[in-house]
């Protein structure tokens, strides 16, 4: 069992962090990699890429949001309670050295995962220019965290209740017009991280992004999690989780995403029925 | 005894009873229901106690099979169980799931006039006797030796070596990736053939002679090797199986309602996706239904997905009914429960909606030509025999390639071209020191008892080695 240490709702919430004892866990994670979480007996096997490690207190953290039966039943452990099995670190780290000039695009929870590799740039001595959105203020995540870890920060929301009004792809522009970038690093939903990839090929700057398929064992064992990259099928959970944004194939992997969209609903609807809404 | 010898052979072997295959292929309950006591004494009676037994030569792990079999013929059922656990710990899995007709069985000198003795359904009843009358004495286990062994990967080669180890009185630890024991037994092997309790009962009774599980720990990730050893480990032993799924890289593979056979029996066993949505994990279900492929994999997920709703199940090999890997039995239960063979019939591509979504696989018909490397008869594509065939669902079960995550983090293990691990098949001894390997990480896919044959043999060389030195 994996105890829940702290808690803390976020984005009114609909965005839940949770820090988690896993000492073995802590001692190897590595920026960029994630783990394999399920809550309880019939649950199901959930990826989340880990967002802080403590390794002196032997703790992970993770940051989701509540999309379906799988998280709304994360979201009601409460502190002490605890997941059945965590499962990590899987994937490659993110390969972090001293580039230059780095940008960290982040949208929605894509923000938590880049919130470790940003301040690995940083540490490793980049000038680091952080951009980061949501749909507007209050679902905004992480900022101050995300500053602290910038060298050059910018805030953007979809409505202009908060920053920038916009998506992050304007400020990405305005960024690269005005800067000589080493690399791109966006992490968010699908839409963004493609939208992202291809202002970046226009600039023919280097950009990684961060993939989150459906997946069951995280090894390498299944193929649940492939995604097109070059013309070549990868495996997220081995071969990635991070990739070249130029090469992604993200309509196919958005369709993926949507494979048990009816499954989903039903079971979310049922956890709803059983525990009120949200 | 001539007079003897006579009446047993008039004795006719005993069939199996079965579910019905009209009710069966709808529900995930075991297919064979397994031998009355009356049966099974009946059988046992049919064995010659042959001085030379042909059948233990043919077991990979040398089970007593006259003398467990003579116990069950005096109604002895306690004795049998005891001579079985001598040589073999998992003898419920093995009554099940061992390809019998090749290797016991298949030498059995009662064989050669009629048909053999039933070994496989006699060892499973003597297992599924002791396992329900809750006495299944533990076998005896040797003073402790203060040496401790991981054993890496908790399928049948890891169960093998871990049981055989604990017995000779070391401390044993084994480490499993996922959340569960057991390995194939339970992503893999369904329910209807290998009900998952049992596998559990197993798993149970290692842990009351001793035996320390870690799951979630996906060695090559959390902990390397090397580390095993610093945390005291005296001996390592590499049974993660083959582990890395093979496609069939045509046109279309990405589409949703395409599984590898890992996956999609991932979803229904270890993740009991046939139980959605009580289980949380989603599974495809398919109405028509397309599985690439011809061994015991294929088999079990076209078994699958007819017990998930499908109308139709094709299994699609590009061979002829000759080449097909499978064991004649699951052949048979397949053809049983409806299961139709296109055989000679390859994929060409796979067509789907503007969602993404499976539609159509287009094939081509085959002939047989020359004999290529493997010896069989190569099958060569038949021009303009192209045909589209409505499908919503494709497994594919062509084969395993071999899974680098934990071989590629340890460059002291010697890998063969395919990424095999190379281990001496006299020791199962790999080309690090105090490292062994066993199962279909070292061989490529092959069977259960195969895998447990490799654990023997690596056990037997863990305890000389903490014993007497590399």
């Amino acid at each position: 069992m994996f105890k829940i240490v702290k808690r803390e709702e976020m984005a009114q919430g609909t965005v839940i962090m949770n820090e988690i004892e896993a000492p073995r866990i802590a001692a190897k994670a590595r920026p960029g990699q994630f783990v394999i979480i399920k809550a309880n007996e019939t649950g199901e096997r959930i990826p989340l890429t880990i967002s802080d490690i403590d390794v002196g207190n032997g703790t992970i953290t993770i940051i989701y949001m509540v999309v379906g039966k799988s998280t709304a039943l994360f979201k009601t452990l409460p502190v002490g309670d605890a997941f059945q099995d965590v499962i990590g670190p899987l994937g490659k780290p993110t390969h972090i050295e001293k580039l230059g000039n780095v940008v960290c695009v982040g949208g929605g929870t894509g923000v938590a995962v880049l919130f470790p590799i940003t301040r690995g740039f940083k540490n490793a001595g980049n000038k680091v220019i952080s951009i980061i959105g949501a749909r507007n203020k209050d679902l905004l995540i992480l900022e101050d965290k995300m500053k602290s870890a910038s060298t050059e920060f910018h805030v953007c929301t979809d409505d202009g209740s908060y920053g920038n009004k916009g998506f992050v792809t304007e400020v990405l522009k305005d960024v690269l017009d005005n800067n000589k970038i080493d690399l791109v690093v966006a992490i968010g939903p699908v839409p963004m991280m493609k939208f992202v990839s291809k202002i970046t090929k226009t600039y023919n700057v280097k950009t990684l992004v961060s993939l989150n398929p459906i997946m069951i064992d995280g090894t390498g064992m299944c193929g649940g999690c492939r995604v097109i990259v070059e013309g070549k099928t990868q495996f997220a959970c081995v071969d990635g989780p991070e990739f070249d944004g130029h090469q992604v194939d993200f309509d196919g992997l958005m369709k993926r995403l949507r494979a048990y969209e009816e499954d989903e609903k039903m079971a979310y609807e049922e956890h709803c029925k059983v525990f009120g809404d949200k | 005894m001539a007079e003897k010898s006579a009446k047993k052979e008039k004795i006719a072997r005993q069939p199996m009873p079965e579910q019905a295959a009209d009710v069966r292929r709808r529900n995930f309950e075991e297919v064979p229901t397994g031998y009355s006591e009356e049966t099974a004494v009946l059988e046992a009676q049919r064995c010659l106690q042959c001085k030379k037994p042909a059948c233990v030569a043919g077991c990979p792990v040398e089970v007593d099979i006259p003398g467990f079999i003579k116990h069950i013929a005096e109604k002895d059922f306690k004795g049998a169980i005891q001579k079985i656990w001598k040589k073999n710990s998992l003898p419920a899995v093995c009554g099940r799931v061992c390809p019998q007709e090749i290797q016991c069985e298949g030498l059995c000198i009662v064989g050669k006039k009629g048909e053999p003795v039933a070994i496989g359904n006699l060892e499973r009843f003597v297992a599924d006797m002791a396992r329900n009358s809750g006495e299944g004495e533990l076998p005896a286990k040797a003073a402790p030796t203060g040496k401790k062994v991981a054993v890496v990967g908790s399928g049948p080669a890891g169960l093998t070596v871990a049981g055989d180890l604990l017995l000779k009185g070391h401390d044993v630890t084994m480490f499993e990736a996922f959340h569960k024991t057991g390995g194939v037994l339970v992503y893999g092997i369904p329910e209807f053939r290998l009900p998952k309790d049992i596998v559990a009962s197993e798993v149970e009774t290692l842990e009351k002679i001793g035996l320390n599980i870690e799951c979630n720990m996906v060695v090559g990730s959390i902990v390397s090797i090397e580390e095993l050893f610093e945390e005291g480990y005296d001996a390592v032993f590499i049974g993660v199986g083959a582990g890395l799924p093979r496609f069939l890289n045509v046109p279309g593979e990405d589409l949703i309602g395409i599984y590898s056979a890992n996956e999609y029996l991932t979803r229904a066993n270890l993740m009991k996706g046939y139980l959605f949505p009580e289980y949380d994990t989603p599974i495809i279900r398919g109405k028509n239904v397309v599985v690439f492929g011809a061994g015991n994999v294929t088999m079990d997920s076209a078994r699958t997905a007819m017990r998930l709703g499908a109308d139709r199940v094709r299994v699609v090999y590009r061979r002829s009914r000759e080449e097909m890997p499978a064991r004649a039995a699951e052949i048979h239960h397949a053809e049983e429960e409806g299961i139709e063979f296109h055989l000679l019939t390859a994929p060409v591509r796979f067509v789907g909606d503007e969602n993404g979504r499976l539609l159509q696989m287009e094939g081509l018909k085959m002939e047989l030509g020359e004999p290529d490397d493997s010896g069989r008869r190569r099958p060569v594509p038949i021009e303009g025999s192209e045909f589209m065939l409505d499908c919503d669902l494709a497994v594919v079960a062509i084969g395993a390639n071999a899974n680098p995550l934990l071989t590629q983090s340890d460059q002291e293990i010697t890998l063969n071209k395919w990424g095999y691990i190379e281990a001496d098949p006299q020791t199962g001894k790999t080309t690090k020191k105090g490292v062994w390997a066993g199962g279909d990480i070292v061989t490529g896919s092959a069977t259960v008892i195969l895998a447990m044959g490799a654990g023997r043999i690596a056990a037997d060389s863990i305890h000389e080695y903490l014993t007497w030195g590399w």
